[in-house]
Parts: C-alpha cells; structure tokens; sequence
C-alpha cells in the first residue's frame, strides 16, 4: 500500500499547500506534457531534479521517497521491457542499424530504456507532489469553481476521500481471514487469485453498504436541497499561483524550443564514447 | 500458554502502539484487556495469533516463538473473532461460512460436516444452515464469526469487543457462553471497553493505556481503584459508583457484583436498625 501512502493527503502548512489546486493541476498537466515530449535521459533528469525543491518546500520527503519506492517496482518492470523489446527488435530504436553488436548500439537501448523509465518516475513524482499538497475538499472545490457540475465534484471528492478508508478495511478483512487459517501466497497463480475472493467480497460487500448509509444521512441532512449551492470557501488565484503557471508555460516553451531547434546530448556524447 | 516478553511494536507509519509490555496468560484463564482507544488492547491480541509481530521482544504461544510460525499455525491454536462481523462473512451460507477455516485447515469432509453441526447447534444457529449470513441481524452475524471460530476447537478463543451492538439478552448468552469455554479448560481472551459486562464476568484484568501495562489483577481489586480506572478512561461499574458516593457511611467501596452489593445494604441496614 506504499503507493496510496504516496498519494494520501496530510493537512499541514507551507507554501506549496497554499498554491491554488487549479494552478498546482496545470503545472502537472504541463510536466507530463514534457515529460513525453523526450526520450532521452538528459532531459529527463532535468524534469527530475527541478521539482525536487518543491518537495523539500512541502516538506513532504518521507511520503514523496515512499511513494517513489512503490513506483520503483513498475519503472525497473518498464526499464526491462524496454531493455529487452530494444535489443530484440532494434528496428524501432532511433540510430540503430540491426543486428547490435557494437557499445554505442547496446548504450543508446539503454539510454532509451533508463529514460523510459525515469519518465514514469517523473509522472509520479509530480502527481505525488500535487495529492500530498492539495487536500480533498479544495480539489473538489476547484472542479467546482471550474463548472463541474456539483454531483460530479462530490462524487470524486468522496472516492478520494474512501480511499485510505478502503485500504484500511482491506488490511481488516486481510487479517480477519488469515486468522481463519487462509493462505493467500500459498498455491500457483489460479489458486492465488483464488484465495483472494474472501477478501473482496467483504470489502465490496461493506463499500455498497456504506455508499448507501452514506446517501441516507446526507438525505437525512437535506442533500441537494438547494439548487444553487454556494461556499464558505471561494478559490482565488493568489500571485503566487500565476508565478507557478507562468513557470509552467515557460517551461514548456523552451521544452518545445529544445525539441524542434537544438540537438539533445545523447548518454554516449555525454560520455565521449 | 501465552507469555510476553517485553514488546514493543511501532506500525509502518511511525506510531509506537507497544512499549514494552510483559504479560503471562496461563491455560484455562479467563482475561479482559481493557483500556481507552488506542491504548494498544487489539495491537497486543493480534501478536497472539502472530498478525503482528513484535518489533521488539518476543511472545511465546505455548513455548513457540511467534516470529517463527505462520498465522495459519498459531490460528490453529488460537482462534480470533473479529469486532465487526461483516470483516469476514462472504460465502453463500452460514454452513459454508463455518466450514471456511475447517477447509483452509484440511480437516477431512466428513468431520467439517461434523463439527459444523455442533458449532451451529451450541451458538443457535441451526436454523440458519442452508441461508446467507447477508440475510441475518447484527446479532446473528457476529454468532456466525464466533461460530466460525469456534467450530476447529481452538486452544485460545481471543474476542474482540464481543458486547459492540448486543442487546441485554445476547450478553447475558455471551457470558453463559465464555463461563462454559473456561470449563472446557479453554483460554479466553476479551478486548473490550464494557466494564458492566466485565463487572458481571469477573475475569483477571489488565488494563493498558499509551501502548503500555498500567496494572493487572482480579476485576474486583482493578475495577474499583478510581485513580487506576481514571487513568485508562472508563468509570467504575454502576454498583461501585453507588458504593463510592456512599463510602462515608462506612460501607465497602470494592464491590462490583450486584449480588454482593445487595448483601451489604441488607447487612448495613440490619446493623443500623
């Protein structure tokens, strides 16, 4: 669950947590749009490193290097496709002639397979950055501030909202069950998706249960009473978000520049080989 | 028996829910572990059946060390129900539910139809075999866990909150029930907050607060020690708070039983008439 972990959401202070969620979305919006724009390693390093001061503004390491760790398993996963599909069908790999048989052919696969995966680890960093840093209801609030209907906001901030919740309870149920003697790494891989039934007919069992003891105290509580709805809370776009947004379009722009006009340092020049 | 041996366990997410605490649990004894939340009561219980285990310090199950044994063997020896029912419930019907953890066990068919039969019949729910254990009450549900539990004839029966949710009538059951288990030479374990109920069990007590031992002993000698009962949060029983109030016309201040506190008054009224 180190992944979740990740992601969850703790209510502290700083300035990155004060950053409207609409100009933090936008920045991610903007990292993942470079972050395919490359495909080599220079580039993506880059993308790395400058987000890591956001993280220490946060002050949000230990979730950040947790979230991270968990990504960890998918980027190697990546890395080694990559690795494995580049060596075997090099046709697809950009300045590779087949067969691969000299250090450059085999550096620049993997080059391309390192950078493959940092791209991954790129993406989460920056989604990890905007969930540990944006708490559910001012991301609900932003959607709502940018016309999503009510109904859709609400929804969405209380999947987000169960999510910790649902995790938890699957723990519960985990240990409800292996005290009743259940194995669940025992047998091959049927008899292993198997042995997880006991565990998700309960929890699915208990989210209906609860989604609908949800919808009855709202009713309850007059849900949806009034048509036009306002807030306690109004979003205003601060300095600082436009600072972030205009960082972002600059970002962005020169990424588009590098792309089209000026040649990327490959791993092999950068190593003089 | 079940011995610890100065634990102490922190969860991944950094809280310390033990700290150092040493316990003897002897065969046949019947234990009430109480304390506010989080005091660490269900923490301690699940390093009994090794769902945690000890991040220091060990616990011994009759002379094994729980780090070395799966959950499945210990659970083989002691039987753990669960607060909430709905945690482990998810087969078709209650008869299959109870033969759950016989199956996992590998207790040949004819004796799991065996025992299923008496686990049903000793907790009243042989009317119910062949329904789902969706359609029943709380009440039920939490009989159909228990009898789940019960039915591989644990060692050790550990409860967790057993009183949550049961009117009068199902308490007064559940008593008869863990007064018949200790007969049997069986080792029962409650966690729970309802002193009433424990006042009318009188089981060894232990209470615990902030992860640690605050002291142990007989209920009476724990239940009716204010500044003991003060510093784990829960009130005295109803009968000793009478009692208290009314220490000052020489009348005893540590009786939690209603038979006994009857037996005062009358002698206290004979002396003074």
């Amino acid at each position: 669950m180190s992944v979740f972990d990740g992601l969850r959401f703790r209510r502290v202070s700083s300035p990155i947590h004060r950053l409207d969620p609409r100009a933090k979305f936008f920045y991610v919006c903007i990292m993942f749009l470079v972050a395919i724009l490359f495909h080599e390693l220079l580039p993506l390093v880059v993308l790395f490193l400058i987000q890591v001061p956001f993280v220490f503004v946060a002050g949000v390491q230990r979730e950040w290097i947790r979230s991270l760790r968990g990504a960890l398993f998918l980027a190697v996963v990546i890395f080694a496709f990559n690795f494995l599909f580049g060596y075997l069908s090099p046709g697809g790999v950009p300045g590779i002639t087949p067969p691969v048989n000299t250090h450059l052919e085999y550096l620049i696969i993997l080059e391309r397979s390192l950078a493959m995966a940092l791209r991954f680890v790129v993406l989460v960093e920056s989604f990890s950055v905007f969930f540990l840093t944006t708490s559910p209801d001012h991301l609900g609030l932003a959607l709502e501030q940018s016309h999503v209907p009510y109904e859709f906001c609400f929804a969405f901030t209380t999947a987000v909202r169960f999510v910790p919740v649902l995790a938890e309870e699957a723990q519960t149920i985990m240990d409800a069950q292996k005290a009743r003697g259940l194995e669940l790494e025992r047998g091959n891989f049927i008899k292993r998706v198997r042995n997880y039934i006991p565990i998700l007919i309960p929890l699915i069992v208990n989210a209906i249960r609860r989604s609908l003891e949800l919808a009855e105290t709202m009713e309850s509580r007059a849900w949806g009473a009034t048509e036009k709805r306002t807030n306690l809370y109004v979003l205003r776009l601060k300095k600082s978000d436009y600072v972030l947004a205009l960082m972002s379009i600059l970002l962005l722009v020169v990424a588009v520049y590098i792309r089209l006009f000026l040649p990327v340092p490959r791993l092999a020049f950068i190593l003089r080989i | 028996m079940i011995e610890v041996k100065d634990v102490s366990f922190t969860y991944p997410n950094g809280v310390d829910a033990l700290k150092g605490v040493s316990l003897k649990i002897r065969d046949g004894e019947f234990v009430a572990i109480m304390g506010q939340n989080g005091a660490g009561k269900t923490t301690l219980v699940k390093h009994f059946n090794g769902l945690l285990k000890p991040t220091k310090g060990e616990v011994l199950v009759d002379g094994v060390n729980t780090q070395k044994v799966s959950v499945a063997t210990l659970a083989r020896k002691v039987g753990f129900v669960f607060q909430n029912p709905d945690h482990q419930l998810f087969c078709e019907t209650v008869e299959d539910e109870v033969a759950f953890a016989l199956r996992n066990f590998g207790f040949h068919e004819r004796t799991i139809k065996k025992r299923v039969t008496w686990a049903l019949n000793l907790l009243d729910l042989a009317e119910y075999r062949k329904t789902s254990p969706f359609m029943l009450s709380g009440g039920e549900r939490k009989r159909v866990a228990l009898a789940s539990v019960l039915a591989w004839n644990p060692k050790v029966v550990i409860l967790d909150e057993p009183t949550i949710g049961q009117d009068y009538k199902q308490k007064e059951r559940l008593r008869q029930f863990i007064v018949q288990l200790t007969t049997q030479k069986k080792t029962v374990i409650i966690v729970t907050h309802d002193i009433e109920f424990v006042a009318e069990c009188n089981p060894h007590v232990v209470l615990m607060a902030q992860g640690k031992i605050l002291a142990e002993g007989d209920a009476k000698q724990m239940l009716t020690n204010p500044h003991l009962v003060a510093q784990t949060s829960i009130v005295p029983p109803q009968v000793t708070q009478i009692f208290l109030e009314l220490a000052d016309l020489g009348l005893p201040t540590d009786l939690i039983d209603i038979h006994e506190a009857k037996e005062a008054l009358l002698t206290f009224l004979e002396v003074n008439s």
